[in-house]
């Protein structure tokens, strides 16, 4: 009788048995608008009902991996920026965390205080684009996501400022940061934080979050059981949004994750809903951090001097390291031979395997839900494809 | 039709009509004349607001997402806040490629477009423009007339859908019969309330008895009815005309633009036209059945011609189309039909009974006229209550739990 009401797909079923209708095939992609990019999927609808969803993708395949292996390890970390390309910083971190665990290389105190404020940078300005582009497959005509973009330019902006470049920052180095950061900057990030963004939040939540039509379109809809997300390797807001608490940052507590005060916020429903609004608390919470790592964060090197950058030959071995990223967990697996590229370079992306379970999450739903559900995977096609 | 009691300006329109038709000796072509005046006029008109109406649509969509929306297009270096922008989308899209698939059906993909500007503009024949302005002012039955014309424009989109042959396209037009059909009933049974209390199907006559000493008051949207009855005309408008949030047919988010995925140039102008005459000519019965026509608000006010008046309302109308479409995220499919059959018809089959109750206790006076008016919100609002309360069940904010 209601809105949130599922399609009960059995009915439907009946109901066209007697008319023998066709199944119809629809290819969506990898020209379509709300793909996220060049990923298709082979649709097969009765009525508007999704009865198999086949992924395609591969499309922007760039041999990553093999790039990576015939570079010097100094020479991957720009590779790195281009995978997931909204959040450059977070890549760029796992691949040398994964390498500092490679060759014992030792991070000064306060370039781990500036990768974590960058990490979380990096976290909201993700789910700021997320949280745009999800309202936008639902329909808005671009209005939340122009809101969106507009704090992400912001964001965009400060880390232009430091690093140079906008998107593409290359910013991490083994064993410490590229450049140190200007206390000015650092101010600057915290009132933005402490006012602009904090409106928008707000915004968002006086907006969005209660609209009913928001509420009849996500709630209910895309439910990922939690086993089926533990089975299927699903990491970051959607593992969470299923009500498994498993945060990498808190797990490991890597870097100096341990010191600050955040809380993890957990799904009841594993809906779209839901895995929105993980997007939604975990801004809040990555804004806590940032300020607590601003009020801390200690004089020192930024850089570790010892480490060696230019050159690096770390001893035979393998290291997997892996970081909270924003969609989940991002790992770089690296086995070394001794030399100065990696003998296997491997990229654990959490954009492909959360991607798995999209067909789980869109049978018996209708046409329109597929897109929302893709969206609230929060795909990046160029770590899928690699 | 003389109008010699009326201003000069509220017989303008008239006089030059006149004037024109009187320049032909023939009577026949004089009648012919007659005719023609009129629909080039709301040709004219109407195809200019429809021009500025996009425009103005774009500005303020930019104003609403913190943009400045198009500003650079200029006519002989004068630049109107990029007001020309219009002329400038005409042309290019009648200079585009017109692109025909190859599997299409080719006479119904080059009808459709024709069929769907054609149907929108019938609607307008028998909309009372001002006092003494309507096409076809003499029609009884101008309601029915309206709603049959104005069903007919979901005919084309089927058509363009169908000859597309494109299976967005298709499921598009399904969506579009679909939507229509449910849509159609409410926006029906709202419009009847109407006829009821001025006793004609006649919209000139809805508009008079909408008429009186207390001016905006004796509009219907201010009784407990219209006002019930203008919200359900105006979201089964918006469905009607395939606006957000019910803009399925085009759901761009998964079916691409739907009906419109294989049009290009100005076969793809016209579908916009068709969608804004349909969005005005339903906008024009909205102002026409609730918000008094081309009546002033106040008698102090009726020296600004009735037409203007219509317009205003109009452009208002519109307005809030746009606003909603700045606001909205789009429905589901079945939500969408939910909304119709469980909450739009059944609120609007009640407003049947209230406007009933409200005709006969028309003479109730002093302690009996407020009880009227509870009696009558109360009619209003706990359906409204009751019904959304079951439309929602199981849907609303939650709360989170934090590890």
């Amino acid at each position: 009788m209601s809105l949130s009401e599922p399609i009960p797909g059995s009915t439907i079923r009946a109901v066209h048995d007697d008319f023998h209708g066709d199944l119809l095939e629809v290819s969506m992609g990898p020209h379509h608008p709300s793909t996220h990019g060049v990923f298709r999927m082979i649709v097969t609808l009765d009525g508007e009902v999704v009865v198999k969803l086949k992924p395609v993708f591969g499309y922007l395949h760039r041999n990553h991996e093999k790039l990576a292996e015939n570079n010097a390890y100094l020479a991957s970390i720009p590779y790195t920026d281009r995978l997931d390309y909204l959040c450059s910083l977070t890549n760029n971190w796992a691949y040398v965390h994964a390498v500092e665990k490679l060759s014992g290389i030792e991070v000064p105190e306060r370039a781990e205080y500036l990768r974590v404020i960058l990490g979380e940078l990096t976290r909201l300005i993700n789910h700021c684009c997320l949280v745009g582009f999800l309202l936008n497959d639902l329909g808005t005509s671009f209005t939340p996501l122009l809101y969106s973009l507009r704090e992400r330019e912001r964001m965009l902006d400060m880390i232009e400022a430091l690093t140079g470049s906008r998107m593409m920052c290359n910013f991490m180095r083994f064993g410490g940061l590229r450049t140190d950061v200007s206390s000015e900057w650092l101010a600057q990030l915290k009132t933005y934080l402490d006012t602009t963004f904090a409106r928008y939040l707000d915004e968002q939540d006086a907006l969005l979050t209660g609209n009913e039509i928001l509420l009849a379109r996500t709630q209910g809809v895309g439910v990922l059981k939690s086993d089926l997300a533990i089975n299927a390797g699903i990491t970051g807001p959607m593992l969470r949004a299923s009500g498994i608490n498993y945060d990498i940052r808190k797990v490991d507590k890597y870097s100096i994750y341990d010191r600050f005060d955040f809380r993890v916020p957990l799904g009841d429903h594993s809906d779209t809903y839901d895995r929105y609004m993980m997007r939604m608390l975990e801004m809040h919470e990555s804004v806590k951090i940032i300020q607590q790592a601003i009020k801390d964060i200690p004089e020192g090197p930024f850089i570790d001097p010892k480490a060696k950058n230019r050159g690096l030959r770390p001893k035979a071995g393998e290291a997997y390291a892996r970081i909270e990223g924003p969609k989940g967990e991002i790992g770089f697996h690296l086995i070394s031979d001794g030399t100065g590229n990696p003998y296997r370079y491997r990229v654990r992306p959490p954009s492909l395997i959360n991607l798995t379970v999209l067909e789980d999450m869109c049978l018996g739903q209708t046409l329109a839900d597929t897109v929302i559900i893709l969206g609230s995977v929060d795909i990046v096609l160029g770590e899928v494809d690699r | 039709m003389s109008a010699s009691s009326e201003s000069i300006l509220e017989a303008f329109p008239l006089t030059i009509r006149d004037w024109l038709a009187s320049v032909v000796p023939l009577d026949w072509l004089q009648w012919l004349i007659l005719s023609l005046i009129g629909i080039v006029a709301i040709l004219t008109v109407f195809g200019l607001t429809f021009a500025f109406t996009t425009v103005t649509e774009r500005k303020l969509l930019g104003r609403f997402q913190n943009r400045l929306g198009p500003n650079r297009v200029r006519i002989f270096g004068i630049r109107v806040f990029g007001f020309f922008q219009p002329f400038a989308d005409a042309v290019k899209a009648l200079t585009k490629e017109d692109i025909v698939p190859a599997a299409a059906d080719k006479v119904l993909h080059f009808l459709a477009p024709c069929a769907m500007v054609a149907f929108s503009l019938l609607g307008f024949a028998v909309l009372p423009f001002g006092k003494h302005l309507s096409l076809l002012s003499n029609i009884d039955a101008a309601l029915l007339y309206f709603f049959a014309a104005g069903a007919a424009s979901e005919l084309a989109i089927f058509m363009a859908g169908w000859s597309s042959n494109n299976k967005f396209s298709l499921i598009s037009s399904m969506r579009a019969l679909a939507q229509l059909i449910s849509y159609e009933l409410p926006l029906l049974l709202v419009a009847v309330p109407a006829v009821l209390m001025a006793g004609s199907l006649s919209l000139t006559g809805i508009v008079v008895n909408q008429g009186g000493d207390l001016g905006i008051l004796n509009w219907n949207v201010f009784t407990p009815w219209g006002f019930a009855g203008f919200i359900i005309f105006f979201i089964a408008a918006l469905a009607e005309c395939n606006r957000c949030p019910f803009d399925l047919p085009e759901g761009e988010s998964e079916i691409i633009a739907g009906y419109l995925t294989e049009y290009s140039g100005f076969k793809y102008a016209l579908f916009f036209m068709g969608e804004y005459f349909g969005m005005m000519s339903l906008s024009g019965l909205g102002v026409t059945l609730f918000l008094g026509g081309w009546q002033a608000p106040c008698a102090a006010l009726a020296f600004i011609p009735s037409y203007l008046w219509f317009y205003a309302k109009l452009i208002v109308m519109i307005l809030c189309f746009i606003w909603m479409r700045a606001t909205l995220l789009r429905l589901r499919m079945d939500q969408l039909m939910r909304l119709s059959w469980k909450f739009l018809v059944p609120l609007a089959l009640v407003n049947l009974g209230t406007v009933t109750f409200w005709k006969y206790t028309a003479d109730w006076e002093g302690g009996m006229l407020v009880a009227r008016w509870l009696i009558a919100i109360a009619l209003v609002i706990l359906p409204f209550i009751s019904l959304g309360k079951v439309l929602s069940s199981g849907l609303g904010p939650r709360k989170y739990r934090y590890a």
